[in-house]
């Protein structure tokens, strides 16, 4: 397959992980200001931005930041590379270059999702809720994922877009959790208290996994039992462990069906293997943020590999 | 203007290859032609088959106006036309060998030497060379209208990158698709070979360099260009790589294509670029779209280009009234179909005839396509004709001018009903070891009641083109 061709696919499901993610990040952000916190209302919102590296670009064009122009920069805006219009663009371009290595089915729920997102820019935004916003963008990526996981041929290039998926789906699990940690909880002796729970119950949300969580583990929520759900539970399906395992399981097919091994596998395995050996413990001792940047930063480190082994074209 | 030939009648007669089609029109409600009409739409969108404009706003990404009335041609109608497009092919890639070697026809002195040595599409870097099997252009598109039962006129040929045989292809299917019954009561002659004769024509020029199945791609400018879906359409109908410059490169004396299990040697690709970005370092440097290289791999026998570099010299608009002299010259035989009657304001004698009867006459410039900038003289205002007077007088070179034909016309579904709207077809033909050519063509449609500008950036839409059977 056509390096080109392996990275358009690859991006169509980073770009469709990340408009998600974008909706989740909007939805937590929306749900944490409604919490009668100490901070009030401002620090929910910047807290969010910086999560998503974004605090510099926003103050440029937005100034002090609000929901309603947070709203903006995070859906609407095609300066913001990661805003929900942004990359349901970008992955629907991306479909149309590759047209053909798609089905009708996939190339249907991309273009559905792109003229909607044109009517939806279309209309009044007194008349658009938050809510519907963010059902609207999970609703579509989750159409965008039905039809690849219903009728797509398992080649390689099926391989390239899960990849791209778990990939993504890790990084924004991790940057998630990260807000709501690191940035969110305005002193460590405010862990186990009632905000800190609030919070976490908070993210759960977000990441659909509220009920999971309930049906998983039972009683109280504690932090110990959510960082066990988010990072270290295969059954969770964004847990850091769950995405890890996907990629290097659809890095291993590649590599079988290439009939040779890379670094890429050999570094996908090692995070699998890292993070199978870790417990809610020992992370917490880590300290929960210096073990997501070190996530984050691993993560970032395989995609690269993956970069430059598959989709640049550069290996000879 | 002279009445114009409307295809489906003669003295008031449905003529035979139309005769099923009357029936077919009558037993058809309004109301099912509109919900049919509705239902080609939606499926063309669908499929993704639009015609990219980028940069004029709107929706990027328009559908070309498809009429379902079909266009029919009878089995003998054909088998003039077919003979005559293959004579053309081969009249033009003889000229093409001959004037990148040893220029005998110009020697003979029936063409001017100025005309074709010091044209801008005349490639002095492929002088002395000979493609693979002595072809330049493999795919030759020739542009032909009617103007009555038995005329039929060459409007120009083009050798380099013809575009539209997807709507060919995609037209033929919507119609199976929506119509059935008319393919079951009428016999008529298949077009879907069209991917396998195209795959077997850029086979048979492998470079000489090729000892094993040859590796065909696809070289597109990119996404944003116009014709992407119909690059991506063809590639996907062959089961070849659509690449764009990027994804190619030279090492050595072969040129490789980027994957995701290595570099992996190409040995045809089937460009749809111009000679001027195919490669900046022999052409235009600023082009970001070629693959730096790429001449020196071709004229070492590394690496076929279909069409070959400086193919373009041979569809030059000036050149094109010396193709029937190309026909009686490299094959001894007489043209089988006839050029439209053209002056050259180049010629001081052509000059003053145009001057003279301007408002009459279709003025083009020489290297313009797609219907810009030319002037029809009797759809202008007098001071557009003016106007147009004075560039013309400024570079006389650049312009050709022909008499306004009165081009056939078909019927044609139209909001008020049906309606004769006029017609060109463009055929493809394949040279290669052989010469191909698929019974039919594309039909383009000029769909404002009047207009003889069937372009599709210009308000053209396209129909089915139906060769009958014997």
């Amino acid at each position: 397959m056509l390096s080109r061709t392996a990275a358009n696919l690859y991006w169509i499901a980073r770009y469709m992980e990340r408009a998600e993610t974008a909706a989740r990040l909007l939805e937590v952000g929306a749900r944490i200001s409604l919490l009668p916190t100490a901070q009030g209302y401002r620090n929910e919102w910047d807290s969010l931005l910086r999560s998503i590296g974004a605090t510099g670009a926003f103050a440029a064009k937005y100034g002090e930041p609000g929901q309603r122009d947070i709203e903006s920069f995070l859906f609407f805006d095609r300066d913001n590379p990661s805003s929900v219009a942004s990359c349901i663009t970008s992955a629907r371009e991306n479909g149309r270059i590759v047209r053909t290595a798609l089905t009708t089915q996939v190339w249907d729920a991309l273009n559905t999702a792109f003229q909607e997102l044109r009517n939806i820019e279309a209309t009044p935004r007194s008349e658009l809720e938050l809510s519907r916003l963010t059902d609207w963008t999970m609703r579509h990526a989750a159409m965008v994922r039905g039809a690849i996981d219903a009728t797509l041929l398992r080649n390689d290039g099926y391989n390239f877009l899960n990849l791209g998926y778990y990939l993504e789906r890790g990084d924004a699990t991790a940057r998630l959790m990260d807000v709501k940690y690191y940035v969110l909880l305005p002193r460590a002796d405010y862990v186990g208290s009632g905000l800190d729970n609030d919070q976490w119950i908070m993210l759960l949300r977000a990441l659909s996994a509220h009920r999971a969580f309930h049906w998983a583990y039972g009683g109280e929520v504690t932090a110990g039992k959510i960082a066990h759900f988010l990072i270290l539970n295969p059954q969770c399906p964004r847990s850091l462990i769950t995405c890890v395992a996907g990629a290097n399981n659809h890095l291993s097919r590649i590599a079988k069906l290439y009939g040779r091994q890379s670094e890429a596998q050999d570094k996908a395995a090692a995070l699998q293997a890292m993070l199978e050996s870790e417990t809610p413990e020992r992370i917490f001792e880590e300290g929960l943020h210096e073990f997501l940047s070190r996530f984050i930063r691993e993560t970032a480190s395989l995609a690269g590999t993956v970069v430059d082994t598959y989709l640049s074209g550069d290996m000879l | 203007m002279t009445t114009h030939f409307n295809e489906m009648y003669l003295n008031g007669e449905v003529r035979s290859p139309y005769a099923r089609l009357e029936d077919w029109t009558r037993s058809m409600p309004a109301e099912l032609r509109i919900q049919k009409q509705a239902e080609a739409e939606a499926l063309f969108r669908r499929i993704g088959i639009t015609f990219a404009v980028y940069g004029e706003g709107g929706d990027p990404d328009r559908l070309i106006p498809f009429d379902m009335f079909p266009r029919v041609f009878t089995a003998s109608e054909w088998a003039r036309l077919e003979r005559g497009i293959k004579q053309r092919a081969r009249a033009l890639n003889a000229f093409l060998v001959d004037v990148y070697g040893r220029g005998e026809i110009v020697r003979a002195g029936r063409i001017p030497a100025a005309l074709v040595y010091q044209n801008e599409a005349y490639e002095k870097t492929v002088v002395g060379f000979i493609p693979p099997k002595g072809v330049y252009s493999h795919i030759v598109g020739v542009d032909i209208v009617r103007t009555g039962p038995n005329d039929f006129f060459v409007l120009e040929d083009n050798c380099r990158t013809p575009s539209g045989v997807s709507y060919m292809l995609e037209s033929r299917e919507m119609m199976m698709r929506m119509f059935p019954d008319l393919f079951r009561e009428n016999r008529i002659e298949p077009v879907d070979r069209y991917h396998e004769l195209l795959r077997r024509t850029l086979n048979s020029v492998a470079p000489v360099k090729c000892d094993r199945e040859p590796t065909v791609v696809i070289l597109t400018p990119g996404h944003y260009n116009s014709a992407y879906y119909e690059h991506s359409f063809l590639a996907d109908l062959m089961g070849v790589e659509l690449v764009e410059g990027a994804d190619l490169f030279v090492d050595g004396a072969f040129v490789y294509m980027r994957t995701t299990e290595g570099p992996k040697r190409v040995d045809v690709i089937y460009r749809r670029l111009d000679d001027a970005f195919i490669d900046p370092l022999c052409y235009r440097p600023d082009s970001m779209l070629g693959v730096p290289g790429l001449m020196d791999v071709y004229r070492s026998g590394g690496v076929s280009i279909c069409s070959a570099p400086g193919a373009g010299v041979a569809d030059d608009k000036a050149v094109y009234t010396y193709v029937p002299e190309m026909v009686r010259f490299y094959l001894g035989e007489e043209p089988i179909l006839n050029n439209v009657p053209t002056w050259q304001c180049g010629k001081a004698d052509d000059l003053k005839y145009v001057l003279e009867h301007l408002a009459e006459l279709v003025v083009k410039e020489v290297h313009g396509s797609g219907g810009y900038g030319m002037l029809v003289g009797p759809k202008c205002t007098k001071a557009e004709v003016e106007a147009f007077r004075l560039k013309i007088v400024a570079d006389p070179g650049n312009y050709i001018a022909q008499p306004t034909l009165a081009l056939s016309a078909t019927p044609t579904f139209v909001e008020e009903g049906i309606a004769p709207r006029h017609v060109d077809l463009r055929p493809y033909c394949l040279v290669g070891e052989r010469i191909e050519l698929v019974p039919g063509g594309l039909t383009r449609v000029a769909l404002k009641e009047g207009s003889l500008v069937v372009n599709s950036s210009q308000g053209g839409g396209v129909k089915d083109t139906w060769v009958l059977a014997e």
